[in-house]
C-alpha cells in the first residue's frame, strides 16, 4: 500500500506541477491575480505530495519491504537504521526522488516566502520552476520508478554497497543537491525576467539570497564530499579532478561568480545581461552534473548507447532547457535596458575580474571534463585527461585571482583608488612576505613554489582582517571603539572577510598537505615498530570483529612520540556478507590540523599486513576554509538590515528576504 | 577616461584573459593527457619506451607474483597478447586474476611496462569502462564478464585475499557503482 500510495503522490505532482507549468504563465499574461495565484497553492501542494512521496520510500526502506525492487536491491533487514535512511539516497531512483523533492522544497520556499516579490514575477518563476519539476518526474515516473514491485517477494535484501554504508551518505548526497537544485531558483528567476522583459537591480537583491542559500549548501557539499573520499577510500587523497567531482565543481565555480555579479547588478545596476547569462549557465552546469552523474555516460559511452532510456531522457531534458534558455536568452537580452558602465579600477572592476577569472577557470575544468568523452564520441580514441591538466590549466588562472581577492572590498564602488588600497594591504602583504620567508628557511631551500603559494594564502587571509581592522579602526581607535564599530559593521562585511579568509586557509592546506605529507608504505609484522615525521608506530597485532553486517579484521597500531604514548590507532578490513565485499576503514590521529592516516593492505602468510601510513600536515585546514566560506554565507544571509528594511548602505551585502 | 575607452579596457582585459586560458588549455591538452592501450594495441603501434600511457586489459589467470617489498608483477591480456606488468605497492581491494585492470605508466626498455598507479574504477561486477569496449571492439568479450563474482560468505574471505589500494573515485561516483553492482548482482 505504501508504494502505491507513493507512486500515486507522485504522479498527482506531476499534475500539479503541470498545471503549475501553464495556468500562472496565462494569468501573468492576462494580468489576472486569481490565475497567478494558483502557482503558490500549486506549488505548495506539490511540496506536500513530492515530500509525501518520499517518505514513503523512507518508510518502506526503514521496514524493509523487500516486495519493493529498490529496497530488496539496496537494503538489507541487520543494516543498521541510520544507513537504511540514507541508503534510500544511494541508489539511482532513491536519489532522483531526492532531486526532485528538493526542487519542491525550493519551490515550495519561493511560494511561501515570496510575498515580497511583484505578483506576475512570482507566478513566472514559480512556473518555470514547474517546467524543470515537470521534466524530471516525467523521468522518474518512466524511466526510474522507485516504487516497482518484485512479483517475487525474496526473504532478504542485497544490502547496500558497503563503501556507502559511512555516515558520509548521510550528509553529502543531501547537501549536494541543495546546493545543485538552489540554484534553479536563480535559473527560474532569470526565465522569468526574461518573460517580463524587464530587470532591474531589485531582481538582484530577490535573487541573491537564494543564490548564497544553494552556495553555502555546494560549497559544504563538496568539501563534504572531499573529506568522505579522504578518510573512505583508504588512500588519503582529497580530490581527484575525477568527472563527477568536476562535475560538483563547474556549477560551485559559476555559481560563485553569480553572487558576485549579483553583487555589482544589485548596488549599480550594472552587468544585468551577464548576471542573466549566469544564472542561467550556473543551473545549466547542474543539469549537466545530473547528466554526467545518472546517465551512465562516464561509465561506459558504448553502456550508454545500448540502454539509452535514462540516458536520453536527461540529455533530452538537458538540451530542453539549456537550449531553450539560452534561445530565450539571445531573442530577448538585447531589449534589456542596458546598466551603466564603470570606471576599471572600482569595487565594480574588480568583481568584473572576479567573474572573468573563475568564469574562465570553469570553462577549463569543462574543457578537461567532456574532452574525453567527446574525442571518444567522435573518434573511438580513448583518452584520460587527470590532475595534471587541470594543475596546468585551473592553477595558473586561480592565481591572479587569488592576488586580487584582498583588493577587491578595499576598493570603493564607481571609483576605486589602488594605490591607496595597495597602502592599506601593506601589512597582509608584509605578514604573507614574512611568511613565505619563514616557510622557505624552514623548508630549507627547495621548491620556491609552495612557500609563494602558502605566503599567497596568507596574504588573502591577511586581506581580509586588513579589511575588518579597517572598518573598525582597531589600533587607530580606543579597543571600545573599535569593539563597537565592529558590532555596528553589517553583518555581510563580516560574511564577505570570512568567506575569502576560508579561500586563503583553504589555500594553505591544500599546498601544506600536498608539499610536505609524508607516507611509509611496506608489510609490518606484529612488534614492528616503524617511525614516520617524528612519530612511532608500534604494530601490536590482529584481531576479528563482528559487526551488524559484516566482520572486520581489526589491526591495532600504539602512536608514540618522543617516547610518550599518543594512543591507539585500529584501522581495519571489512567484509560484507551480502555482497561479498571488502572495504578498508581507515584509521585517523588527529593532531591539532595536522593528521596520521593508517590503512591497511592485504596480509600476508606469515601474519604480517600491507599498510600505507600517512601524515598529512595542515591537511584538516583544506575542510575547515570551506566550513569557513559557508560560515561567511550564512553571515552575509543572515545580515539584519534585510529584515528591517532599513535604508541601504552602499557597501551592504544582501541577505534572506524575510516573510512578512 | 570615456565610456569607449572603459569598454575597450575591459573588453580587452577580458581577451586577454581568455586567450591565457585557452593557450594554457591547448598546452595542456598536448602534453598531459594519457592515452589508453590494450596489449595488442601496444604489440601493434610499437609504443616507444618511456612514453605514459593507461594499459588496460584482464589479469592473466596464475600470472600474479609477489616479490619482497611490496613488488608485484602480473600479465595484462586482452585475448589478442599479453603484456607483463610491474608493480611496487598495495594492489586495489578489487584487483583480482581473471579480472579486468587499468594501470597507468610506462614500457621499459626491457619491454615490461612499469605501472605506477594500478586503477580499481570498478567493483567486482564492472569493468573498467575502457576495457569492456576494448574487448568487445577484438570480439573478446564473454557475457559471463558481465557476471559477478558468486557472493562470497565472509568466513570464506582470508585474510590474504583482502586487498586494498587506490580506488580512484568520488563518492558520488562510488553511489554510482552501487547501482551497478545492484543490477549485475543475481542470486
Amino acid at each position: 500500500m505504501i508504494a502505491e500510495s507513493g507512486h500515486y503522490a507522485l504522479v498527482l505532482a506531476l499534475g500539479l506541477a503541470l498545471i503549475q507549468s501553464v495556468v500562472p504563465l496565462i494569468g501573468a499574461r492576462l494580468r489576472d491575480p486569481a490565475l497567478m495565484n494558483v502557482a503558490r497553492s500549486a506549488a505548495l501542494a506539490q511540496l506536500l505530495f513530492a515530500g509525501a512521496s518520499f517518505a514513503a520510500l523512507v518508510t518502506l526502506h526503514v521496514t524493509s519491504d523487500f516486495s519493493v525492487a529498490n529496497v530488496f536491491e539496496n537494503s538489507h533487514s541487520l543494516k543498521p537504521m541510520i544507513y537504511k535512511i540514507t541508503g534510500v539516497w544511494g541508489n539511482h531512483e532513491g536519489s532522483m526522488l531526492l532531486w526532485v523533492s528538493i526542487l519542491a522544497l525550493f519551490g515550495g520556499l519561493v511560494a511561501a516566502f515570496g510575498n515580497n516579490l511583484p505578483l506576475s514575477l512570482r507566478a513566472r518563476v514559480l512556473s518555470v520552476q514547474a517546467w524543470i519539476a515537470s521534466a524530471f518526474y516525467l523521468f522518474i515516473l518512466i524511466t526510474s520508478n522507485p516504487f516497482a514491485r518484485l512479483v517475487d517477494v525474496p526473504p532478504e535484501g542485497r544490502d547496500l554497497n558497503p563503501v556507502l554504508q559511512d555516515i558520509g551518505l548521510a550528509v553529502h548526497p543531501p547537501m549536494l543537491y541543495l546546493g545543485y537544485v538552489g540554484f534553479s531558483i536563480s535559473f527560474s528567476f532569470a526565465i522569468a525576467a526574461l518573460l517580463e522583459g524587464r530587470i532591474d537591480a531589485a531582481w538582484a537583491r530577490w535573487v541573491r539570497p537564494w543564490t548564497l542559500m544553494a552556495w553555502i549548501f555546494l560549497t559544504l557539499g563538496i568539501a563534504m564530499g572531499s573529506y568522505w573520499a579522504y578518510y573512505e577510500l583508504g588512500w588519503g587523497g582529497w580530490w581527484f579532478w575525477d568527472p563527477v567531482e568536476n562535475a560538483s565543481l563547474m556549477p560551485w565555480l559559476a555559481g560563485t561568480a553569480l553572487l558576485h555579479s549579483a553583487l555589482v547588478m544589485e548596488k549599480r545596476n550594472a552587468l544585468k545581461v551577464w548576471t542573466i547569462l549566469l544564472s542561467i549557465l550556473t543551473f545549466s552546469l547542474s543539469l549537466l552534473g545530473t547528466f554526467l552523474v545518472r546517465s551512465g555516460v562516464l561509465t561506459s559511452v558504448h553502456a550508454f548507447a545500448t540502454d539509452p532510456t535514462r540516458g536520453v531522457f536527461i540529455l533530452l531534458i538537458l538540451c530542453a532547457f539549456i537550449g531553450g534558455s539560452l534561445a530565450l536568452f539571445a531573442g530577448r537580452a538585447s531589449s534589456l535596458k542596458q546598466g551603466g558602465l564603470f570606471a576599471p579600477i572600482s569595487r565594480e572592476g574588480a568583481l568584473v575580474l572576479n567573474n572573468l577569472f573563475l568564469t574562465t577557470a570553469c570553462a577549463t575544468v569543462f574543457v578537461g571534463t567532456l574532452y574525453p568523452l567527446a574525442l571518444e564520441v567522435l573518434t573511438g580514441e580513448k583518452i584520460s585527461v587527470g590532475a595534471p591538466f587541470f594543475n596546468l590549466t585551473f592553477g595558473p588562472l586561480f592565481v591572479p585571482l587569488l592576488i586580487a581577492v584582498p583588493f577587491g572590498p578595499l576598493l570603493a564602488w564607481k571609483r576605486g583608488d589602488l594605490v591607496a588600497a595597495a597602502q592599506r594591504l601593506l601589512a597582509a602583504g608584509a605578514v604573507a612576505l614574512t611568511a613565505m620567508a619563514l616557510v622557505w628557511a624552514w623548508a630549507r631551500g627547495g621548491s620556491a613554489l609552495a612557500p609563494i603559494a602558502i605566503g599567497l594564502g596568507v596574504f588573502v587571509i591577511g586581506g581580509a582582517v586588513s579589511d575588518l581592522v579597517e572598518r573598525t579602526g582597531l589600533f587607530r581607535l580606543p579597543v571600545v571603539t573599535a569593539m563597537h564599530r565592529g558590532k555596528g559593521l553589517p553583518r555581510a562585511t563580516w560574511g564577505a572577510a570570512f568567506a575569502h579568509a576560508g579561500l586563503g586557509v583553504a589555500l594553505i592546506g591544500i599546498v601544506y598537505e600536498t608539499t610536505w605529507n609524508s607516507e611509509y608504505i611496506g608489510t609490518l609484522h606484529p612488534g614492528d615498530v616503524r617511525g614516520i615525521a617524528g612519530y612511532q608506530l608500534t604494530f601490536d597485532g590482529m584481531t576479528q570483529r563482528q559487526g551488524a553486517n559484516f566482520n572486520e579484521l581489526v589491526s591495532s597500531f600504539t602512536v608514540n612520540l618522543d617516547g610518550r604514548k599518543l594512543g591507539v590507532m585500529t584501522p581495519s578490513k571489512r567484509s560484507f556478507t551480502t555482497r561479498g565485499m571488502a572495504t578498508t576503514e581507515a584509521a585517523l590521529m588527529t593532531r591539532g590540523v595536522s593528521q596520521l592516516y593508517i590503512s591497511l593492505g592485504e596480509a600476508t602468510a606469515d601474519g604480517g599486513v600491507a599498510v600505507r601510513v600517512y601524515h598529512k600536515p595542515l591537511v584538516l585546514l583544506i575542510w575547515f576554509g570551506p566550513v569557513l566560506m559557508a560560515l561567511g554565507g550564512m553571515l552575509s544571509l543572515s545580515d539584519r538590515r534585510l529584515r528591517v528594511g532599513a535604508p541601504r548602505p552602499a557597501r551592504s551585502v544582501r541577505g534572506l528576504q524575510a516573510a512578512e | 577616461m570615456t565610456r569607449k575607452q572603459r569598454r575597450l579596457t575591459i573588453i580587452g582585459g577580458g581577451l586577454a584573459v581568455l586567450a591565457v586560458a585557452a593557450a594554457l588549455v591547448l598546452n595542456g591538452l598536448r602534453d598531459s593527457i594519457v592515452f589508453f592501450s590494450t596489449p595488442t594495441m601496444v604489440a601493434e603501434k610499437h609504443v616507444p619506451p618511456g612514453r605514459r600511457f593507461r594499459l588496460g586489459g584482464m589479469v592473466q589467470p596464475g600470472s600474479l607474483a609477489r616479490g619482497d617489498n611490496l613488488a608485484v608483477s602480473f600479465e595484462v591480456a586482452d585475448g589478442g597478447a599479453t603484456l607483463a606488468v610491474a608493480y611496487q605497492g598495495i594492489l586495489p581491494d578489487l584487483f583480482r586474476e581473471g579480472q579486468g585492470v587499468v594501470a597507468e605508466g610506462v614500457l621499459q626498455p626491457d619491454g615490461v611496462f612499469k605501472a605506477d598507479t594500478v586503477l580499481a574504477k570498478h567493483d567486482e561486477t564492472y569493468m573498467p569502462r575502457e576495457v569492456a569496449d576494448a574487448l568487445k571492439k577484438q570480439g573478446h568479450w564473454k557475457d559471463d564478464y558481465d557476471k559477478p563474482a558468486a557472493a562470497a560468505k565472509p568466513d570464506q574471505i582470508k585474510p590474504d585475499q583482502i586487498k586494498s589500494g587506490p580506488v580512484k573515485a568520488g563518492p558520488v561516483s562510488l553511489r554510482e557503482s552501487a547501482e551497478r553492482a545492484a543490477q549485475g548482482v543475481t542470486q
